[in-house]
């Protein structure tokens, strides 16, 4: 094997990251058969609990049948929609750091066991102050079965799961989630090295 | 039931990277996790991602000269600033979308927050451009030098001109986004930014003048390159069951 080149190095997107991206719209993926609308919401915080008001949201998601838009996923037998691309992108709001994310819930897709995962979604963040994208994973509060169960989740602290599981909000239409996003402190936000 | 491929990434190598809290760049210090990060192999959901799918782009978004749309072309030192996309292997990375931002060539972003600084303004430049890699992997952009800005983080403290990239690529884990730096530029030696990551990388950062891309009575030609995570060559496709 040839020697393996360097990497380049991550830097910031900075506090103009917005000139570039999101663009209108990117932040609401369309419904795609068999699916049903959901919203992703919350918050951004940093280690004072001061919102952060410049966060770059990016989500990837499968489709309501578990199936990504990419050539990797060759399962041809599981529908896909080819406008469904499963990338999302979201800006925190300057007054109150929130995001919101109106995609579908995403089915199940395999994991590494022959089984399958816990429906989730990835989510990398990214902001003015952060010298590198940090990683991590949205799961749902209604999907206690398939959560106790995931090959991702078994492998956080018990007590750090929490930050990774959306809550439902009672009531809400469409079915809105609420993840907050938190660098530091005592639940702090678990973020992964895939 | 067919399966997916599943390729293998050689890991993320933090020691080329900047820590995430580097307390000379002050905002890092509240906007860093203080856990490391939970290492876990990556699943489909991570070998996976939106690079190859996403976007609808035009051959204009490439020409920053004049994406304005004004018909007027923007102001500044016209370069052109070209390189290839790279896998760890030395690959070309084909197909995937680059975004680029900057300062105008006075050093002001066309952007609604508030600065200080008093420069001008160039209506007939957004600095905001997009292209997809070629089949080799090579991105091309016109552009103008961006300038050199003053911000806060230390006294007299001074962005040296940069060009901010974005870059999806194959998979999740190949997520980039970064800065290009140019040669010679005396202000590097004072910016928390580039300082931050670890010496013997520093240059990656840095476009390499060019004379060959240089185009005669046009532009001023510069080369960056830019090395994402690899395959480390154990692709497995599961077994049909």
């Amino acid at each position: 094997m040839s020697p393996r080149l360097g990497q380049t190095p991550s830097q910031t997107v900075g506090p103009y990251v917005s000139m570039a991206f999101p663009r209108e719209g990117d932040n609401v993926l369309p419904v795609p058969d068999g699916g049903e609308r959901i919203v992703i919401t919350g918050v951004v915080y940093d280690g004072d609990r001061n919102h952060i008001e410049d966060a770059v949201i990016e989500t990837w998601q499968a489709n309501p049948y578990g199936r990504y838009n990419h050539p990797d996923d060759t399962r041809e037998e599981v529908p896909l929609d080819p406008t469904w691309t499963g990338f999302a992108r979201a800006m925190t709001d300057f007054e109150t750091g929130a995001y919101r994310i109106e995609t579908v819930k995403p089915g199940r897709v395999p994991d590494l066991e022959g089984d399958f995962q816990a429906p989730h979604i990835a989510v990398i963040v990214q902001g003015r102050g952060m010298l590198n994208p940090v990683f991590t994973r949205i799961y749902f509060s209604d999907e206690e079965e398939a959560n106790a169960d995931d090959l991702v989740l078994r492998q956080v602290p018990e007590a750090r799961r929490h930050t990774l599981i959306a809550q439902l909000e009672p009531g809400s239409d469409p079915k809105t989630y609420r993840f907050d996003i938190r660098f530091q402190g005592d639940d702090e936000t678990v973020f992964f090295d895939f | 039931m067919s399966e997916p491929i599943v390729r293998h990434y050689g890991p993320k190598a933090y020691s080329d990277h900047p820590p995430f809290k580097y307390p000379d760049y002050k905002s890092t210090i509240k906007r860093s996790p203080t856990h490391d990060p939970i290492k876990v192999v990556a699943t489909l959901t991570e070998t996976t991602g939106p690079g190859p799918a996403w976007a609808e782009i035009t051959p204009e978004d490439a020409d920053l000269t004049t994406n304005a749309g004004t018909g007027s072309p923007a102001i500044g030192e016209r370069i052109i600033v070209t390189g290839r996309v790279l896998d760890e292997n030395g690959n070309g990375v084909p197909d995937t979308i680059v975004e680029v931002w900057q300062a105008n060539a006075c050093g002001r972003y066309v952007h609604w927050r508030e600065t200080a600084f008093p420069a001008p303004l160039d209506p007939n430049f957004i600095g905001v451009g997009q292209c997809k890699t070629d089949a080799e992997g090579n991105y091309r952009f016109l552009t103008i030098k961006p300038g050199a800005y003053p911000w806060g983080n230390h006294p007299n403290a001074w962005r040296p001109p940069h060009i901010h990239f974005s870059i999806l690529g194959p998979a999740l884990v190949t997520r980039l986004v970064t800065q290009m730096y140019f040669e010679g530029d005396p202000l590097l030696f004072q910016d928390p930014m580039y300082n931050s990551v670890p010496p013997h990388a520093r240059e990656r950062l840095v476009a390499r003048y060019d004379h060959d891309v240089t185009e005669e009575n046009w532009a001023l030609g510069w080369r960056f390159d830019i090395v994402l995570r690899g395959p480390n060559g154990n692709v497995e496709e599961m077994e049909e069951e």
